[in-house]
């Protein structure tokens, strides 16, 4: 494979680029999280967060949430002006504790979900999802 | 009342006594998220769906706060139980105050 | 980082970006009844440029075309709702609706198919929307609808929803030619300070990124089309506009006989492709 001067710069651009662009997770992000766990530690298993790798449009990305025996799942989206995005709570005619959904994102970001388990502990899941921009906006 | 809004709910006529069935649910509503601005440069207000819950005889399946971030004509689904026949009933609860809503009934065979 | 190292992680970050641009093989059938055509031998008219015409819902991610497989997943189906309303709904000075003369709009099956089409009567080739609005002026004594606009793209998509599965059949020939002939010249047209005809993108670039998104074939057996971008139904004439304008042109106007003429070559560029509309797209 041969790369003229020019390809080489723009390629090495793009991964700059693509290393600098996912958003930070926000302060407000942590906030959120904060206030629905009180600051417990959140366990990396029996919480599934399904979200597309690449969403070709953040006006509607569709994800899912899956932790069986959770109360209430929250879902944030880390890079949004405000990262909340629902609280799924469940009751006692919900057959699974899962929910799907449509939802914006402003850019390429972590969507991250929290689960509150029946015995007062969490779990965590996170998906990176890249937002393409348009081809040509028309 | 905001304009346009129409409840949909997608739920079968029929299960057995305990059985897990899916539901969908739509509403058409803009979600205007606050975040834009119109020509003149002016923030348009927010008016979203902000609570959308669900119960069966009364007994509830689902409670759901919804944020800004959900798109536009939002969509929601989701797995119930069905123990006996009955009926469904969701609400969707608008900023504005206005409050809609919509039942299914579901037979036992 | 040294420049070749940079460009080493570039390519393994795009790799994945360009395997993604080709059309898939995927199978659509919608509500898990109606077996759709969204690849077929192109048209005869076509045979010279292409060998196959591709439906856009190939160009797009699964979950995107997911949306379109179910009526009520597809947020494009709450508008046609809307129109099937509007069916029924007495309008104008006559007393009359849609169905007073056409019955059920199950009964126009096939219709949306054909069009645009030449109209012996008016001595031109219509779009939908203008025998719509024809019909509402002279047999209901009704205001038109601005074109592309809401209650106009509510019921053309309502008259599309109803002829899904059926095959495009958009006639070239006889007293239409003329004007097929000029949607031809317009499509292979170089416009705009980009100097870009409808044919650079979409016959001789399709499956390609432009930017980050795939070019399609630019087919509109999809139209009107929901785009997840704006989270509303679109027109055919409003999407050319957009192209056109893409290509830092003046546009034609929706309604315009140019584009009128357009729609219908492009339509028949689609011909055996099943009609989709409402499709979704991004």
């Amino acid at each position: 494979m041969e790369f003229s001067r020019r390809d080489t710069l723009a390629l090495g651009l793009g991964a700059v680029a693509l290393t600098v662009l996912p958003f930070q997770v926000s302060a407000a992000a942590d906030d959120a999280i904060a206030s629905f766990t009180g600051g417990a530690d959140m366990a990396d298993t029996g919480l599934t967060l399904t979200a597309p790798e690449i969403a070709e449009n953040g006006n509607t990305v569709p994800v899912s949430v899956d932790a069986p025996g959770a109360v209430s799942i929250m879902v944030l989206a880390t890079g949004n002006p405000t990262p909340d995005v629902a609280t799924f709570n469940f009751g006692p005619l919900a057959a699974e504790q899962s929910a799907s959904t449509r939802i914006r994102l402003a850019g390429t970001q972590d969507v991250v979900a929290i689960a509150k388990m029946a015995d007062g502990t969490f779990a965590r899941a996170s998906q990176a999802v890249k937002v393409t921009i348009g081809g040509c906006g028309g | 009342m905001a304009s346009g809004v129409k409840p949909r709910v997608k739920v079968p006529k029929t299960a057995a006594a305990g059985e897990a069935i899916t539901i969908k649910t739509l509403i058409s509503h803009k979600m205007e998220s606050g975040q834009r601005k119109d020509k003149e440069g002016n923030k348009i207000p927010r008016s979203i769906i902000n609570r959308f819950t669900v119960e069966f005889n009364g007994e509830s399946v689902i409670d759901a706060t919804l944020e800004p971030a959900i798109s536009t004509n939002p969509y929601i689904q989701f797995e119930a139980i069905v123990p006996e026949a009955g009926e469904f009933k969701f609400t969707w609860y608008d900023d504005d105050g206005d409050v809609y809503d919509q039942s299914k009934k579901i037979a036992i065979g | 980082m040294n420049i070749k190292a940079m460009t080493a992680v570039a390519v393994v970050l795009l790799a994945p970006t360009f395997a993604y641009a080709d059309a898939d093989d995927d199978t659509m059938v919608l509500n898990e009844d109606i077996s759709m055509v969204t690849k077929t031998a192109a048209p005869a008219h076509l045979s010279d440029a292409l060998d196959e015409v591709m439906s856009g819902w190939h160009f797009r991610s699964d979950e995107t075309q997911a949306m379109q497989l179910d009526d009520f997943d597809n947020p494009g189906m709450i508008f046609v709702e809307k129109g099937m309303e509007t069916w029924a709904k007495v309008d104008g000075s006559e007393g009359k609706s849609c169905q007073s003369c056409h019955d059920d709009i199950d009964s126009m099956a096939g219709v949306k198919a054909t069009y645009p089409k030449w109209n012996e009567a008016a001595g031109e080739v219509r779009t939908l929307q203008m025998q719509m609005n024809d019909c509402r002026e002279n047999q209901m004594g009704a205001k038109a609808w601005g074109y592309d606009k809401g209650a106009a793209i509510n019921m053309e998509a309502a008259l599309s929803s109803v002829s899904r599965g059926m095959p495009v059949n958009v006639a070239t020939d006889g007293p239409a030619q003329s004007t097929w002939e000029m949607g031809k010249e317009l499509y292979y047209a170089r416009t705009g300070q980009l100097e870009l005809s409808c044919a650079n993108c979409h016959e001789d670039s399709y499956g390609l990124m432009i930017r980050a998104d795939h070019l399609s074939q630019g087919q509109i057996n999809g139209f009107p089309t929901y785009r997840l971008k704006n989270a509303k139904l679109n027109g055919v004439h409003s999407r050319f506009k957009g192209c056109v304008r893409d290509t830092r042109a003046e546009t034609y106007k929706p309604g315009s006989k140019e584009f009128v003429a357009l729609e219908m070559y492009v339509a028949s560029r689609g011909n055996g492709l099943s009609v989709e509309g409402p499709s979704v797209r991004n």
